[in-house]
């Protein structure tokens, strides 16, 4: 395949599953603004411009950090290139771009995504109308991928997809936990408290975890089993080790002239989230191993853009 | 205007002529709704598919539909074949024209044809000299526009010899009567043309500059901003093979590569849809972004082929048209079967004046012209729009020929108030490489507008199926 098409196919998905979790994080956000306790409204505001590394940008465009600048900055504002609006914009450009090496179903998808949410009005996704939003954009990725899988021919074009989808979703889970790691460590004052345990709640549910914790731990919640959970657990599949098993699976059908680099880190990845235990990771802090995560991200998409996309 | 035309369909005492006996049957039998409920499928079908126009000059970018028009145009196959002979020795007198200009030229040798038309015109190009093209041919992809006149006689309008479009709705055209009217295709023998994508990689393949089982055939378009960017990707896709765009191309150690997710791999023909100027940065527009620089050198060495080859634009500029019979009778030895328009050459004095003293009956083009841009009309102007353009005339007389307004043969074509006559040209695709190809059809395109004779759908014009039958 086309470097040129398969960079397209790849961002395409990565815009797409971009956009979800922006309206992930925003949802949950909301609820945690809305129910949760005043002492930390301040810090859960700031958690999603922190996840998507846009405090600046907001910054500029608005003076104070209340919940309806923060959605109408992260939700639909064309100007902030981290937007739900700018990410399915991003999405339709790219599949526009390709839109005869995919399919017409997959094509259709996004451009009917792209024309909804051009005439979406700011009013309808600050208040009551924001959950309805976010569920909107969360459905229409599922859709694109579901289609995506049901339609493609198995050859380049779908892994190219599946690798854009898998690791920017693996980098997503790792930001959201990353900014939202020391609810998840031992302090004091209040273990087990009802504050903690909403935001706990609340962190499961932004990536679709809650029922699977129960399904899975039968038990009550415990933030080291939500790390487990989040990092670890490969059945769960939005779990940084669950999109790596599916980064793996995609390499391995890529056929490639000089991509050992891409292979050696995926496999590195792999091995390290297959082996590692909860404790451990918490003994050498959380933090710390998201940290170097992130860092091996930014890595493998260097190295993929390189080896396989064309110029960086 | 008040002329009389050539009914496709009917002869002058309003008989239906017997190949569109069957149509005129279905069209009488079929219920109005039932004919306009399936023009507004047509419409929605197209739309959803994305079979769009970009439209030059328009500032929004806008894509827009090429109107298509559901009535069929109808060609006998006895009368085909006679078109099929005359296009064959029109096309291959343009390639022997094409290698001649490039290699030893005879044929301005022979003082059939002023040197200076050939050498000094722009699209003519000396880097091509010398350079010998695998089974000597240029135009390996050649849209010959025929008209009928008034008289039933056909006409060849202009020859398009470097980048010519329309195939795609050609094939999408059948495709849609097909889905829409299948009852009609069980009436008669309608001939295919569906494997056309398979004659033009058959076409590609034979230009392969090495002895291999399998050449590496790539489209090669200017982006999706194009024009025609949708027959490209059409056209590949059909193909089965890579859509690529100058970045994709690179050139190493005298050969051609693709960048691939795989690495490099090696192109060995190059269909492309952009022009001369801009393949190669470093022979031509040295600001084109568009094209692959050491394109040429590769080429020169024999390591990769062009279709079209580079230069071919000299064969079909509009004043070397005049000469395409001189071309046959001097290469072939053999009387043209197709008739040439007579044309009047605005860069010699005594047909200048002749055109300007009678501008309001004539057709007026740019040499280099295309797509209907910047032509006049006589007969269909007024005055002050005559004026304009004899000074634009007067300021460059080389740059134009002039035609006689020929009365384009009509057809029936859906209108706002039903069944209208409409004019219609056609322009069947001519494949040459290791032999000559063509499908039994072309694009028929038809001016909507009552009484226009302009056709390219850049100007409104829409487009219909065509049928050759038995």
């Amino acid at each position: 395949m086309l470097s040129r098409v398969a960079d397209r196919i790849f961002w395409m998905s990565r815009q797409m599953e971009r956009a979800e979790n922006v309206a992930r994080i925003l949802g949950v956000t909301s609820n945690l603004v809305l129910f949760g306790a005043r002492e930390r409204q301040e810090e859960n505001l700031h958690a999603p411009l922190a996840i998507t590394g846009t405090s600046a940008a907001f910054a500029v465009r608005h003076k104070a950090l209340t919940l309806e600048a923060l959605i109408a900055f992260l939700a639909l504002d064309e100007t902030n290139p981290s937007s739900i609006y700018s990410c399915l914009r991003d999405a339709r450009d790219n599949a526009h771009a390709v839109r005869w090496q995919i399919t017409s179903e997959m094509w259709e998808t996004l451009n009917a995504t792209w024309l909804e949410v051009r005439g979406i009005k700011r009013e309808r996704v600050i208040g009551a109308g924001a959950t309805q939003f976010f569920d909107w954009v969360k459905e229409r990725s599922h859709l694109f991928r579901g289609v995506t899988y049901g339609t493609i021919v198995r050859g380049e074009a779908f892994n190219f997809s599946r690798l854009g989808t898998f690791l920017e979703r693996a980098d997503n889970t790792a930001r959201i936990l990353d900014v939202k790691y020391h609810i998840l460590l031992p302090a004091a004052e209040d273990v087990g408290g009802a504050l903690d345990y909403y935001q706990w709640t609340a962190l499961l549910r932004s990536v679709s975890a809650f029922e699977t914790y129960s399904a899975l731990y039968r038990d009550q919640i415990f933030p080291i089993k939500v790390a487990e959970l989040l990092v670890l657990e490969q059945r769960m599949p939005r779990s940084i080790a669950a999109c790596f098993v599916e980064i793996g699976q995609s390499l391995e059908r890529i056929q490639g002239e000089r991509d050992h680099a891409v292979k050696r880190l995926a496999g590195e990845l792999l091995a390290r989230l297959t082996h590692s235990d909860i404790d451990e990771i918490f003994l050498g802090g959380l933090h710390e191993f998201l940290t170097a995560c992130l860092t091996d991200f930014t890595e493998l998409g260097t190295r993929i853009q390189r080896a396989y996309l064309g110029m960086v | 205007m008040q002329q009389r035309h050539y009914d496709e369909m009917r002869a002058a005492n309003r008989a239906v002529r017997p190949h569109y006996r069957a149509l005129a049957e279905w069209l009488a039998a079929t219920p109005a709704e039932r004919v306009a409920e399936k023009r507004r499928e047509a419409d929605l079908l197209f739309h959803r598919v994305g079979i769009t126009f970009a439209v030059y000059g328009d500032r929004q970018g806008a894509e827009r539909l090429i109107p298509f028009d559901i009535v069929p145009r109808i060609i006998p196959h006895a009368e085909w074949q006679t078109l099929v002979k005359g296009l064959r020795q029109r096309v291959a007198a343009l390639n022997r024209f094409l290698h001649d200009v490039y290699h030893s030229q005879d044929i301005l040798r022979a003082g059939i044809i002023p040197p200076q038309q050939v050498l000094t015109n722009s699209a003519y190009q000396v880097a091509m000299l010398g350079l010998d093209l695998p089974h000597q041919v240029y135009a390996h992809v050649a849209g010959i526009d025929l008209v009928r006149h008034e008289d039933g006689t056909w006409y060849v309008l202009e020859d398009n010899l470097r980048t010519p479009s329309g195939v795609s709705y050609m094939l999408e055209n059948r495709k849609m009567m097909m889905r829409l009217f299948p009852e009609l295709f069980e009436r008669q023998r309608i001939y295919p043309v569906e494997h056309y994508p398979a004659l033009l990689l058959e076409t590609l393949r034979d230009i392969a500059p090495r002895a291999m089982r399998e050449a590496t055939v790539v489209v090669m378009t200017p982006g999706q901003y194009n024009s025609a960017y949708f027959e490209h990707a059409f056209l590949a896709q059909q193909m089965g093979i890579e859509l690529v765009e100058g970045a994709d191309l690179f050139v190493k150690d005298g050969h051609v590569f693709m960048r691939t997710t795989g690495g490099r791999q090696r192109v060995d023909v190059i269909y492309r849809r952009i022009d001369d100027a801009f393949l190669d940065p470093l022979a031509f527009r040295e600001d084109s972004l568009l094209g692959v620089p050491g394109l040429l050198s590769a080429y020169r060495a024999g390591n990769v082929s062009l279709a079209n080859a580079i230069g071919s634009g000299v064969a079909d500029d509009k004043s070397t048209y005049a000469y395409v019979p001189d071309m046959i009778r001097f290469y072939l030895g053999e009387e043209p079967l197709l008739a040439n328009v007579p044309t009047w050459q605005c860069k010699r004095a005594e047909d200048l004046a002749y055109v300007t003293a009678h501008l309001a009956e004539l057709v007026v083009k740019e040499v280099q012209g295309s797509g209907g841009y910047g032509m006049l009309i006589g007969p269909a102007s007024t005055a002050a729009q005559i004026e304009a353009f004899r000074e634009r005339l007067r300021a460059n007389p080389a740059n134009y020929i002039a035609q006689p307004t020929l009365s384009l043969s009509t057809c029936p074509t859906f209108v706002e108030r039903g069944i209208a006559p409409r004019h219609v040209d056609l322009r069947p695709f001519v494949l040459s490489g290791r032999e000559v190809r063509l499908v039994p059809g072309g694009l028929t395109r038809v001016a909507l507008d009552d009484g226009s004779l302009v056709v390219n759908s850049s100007q409104g014009g829409g487009t219909k199926d065509t049928w050759v039958v038995d």
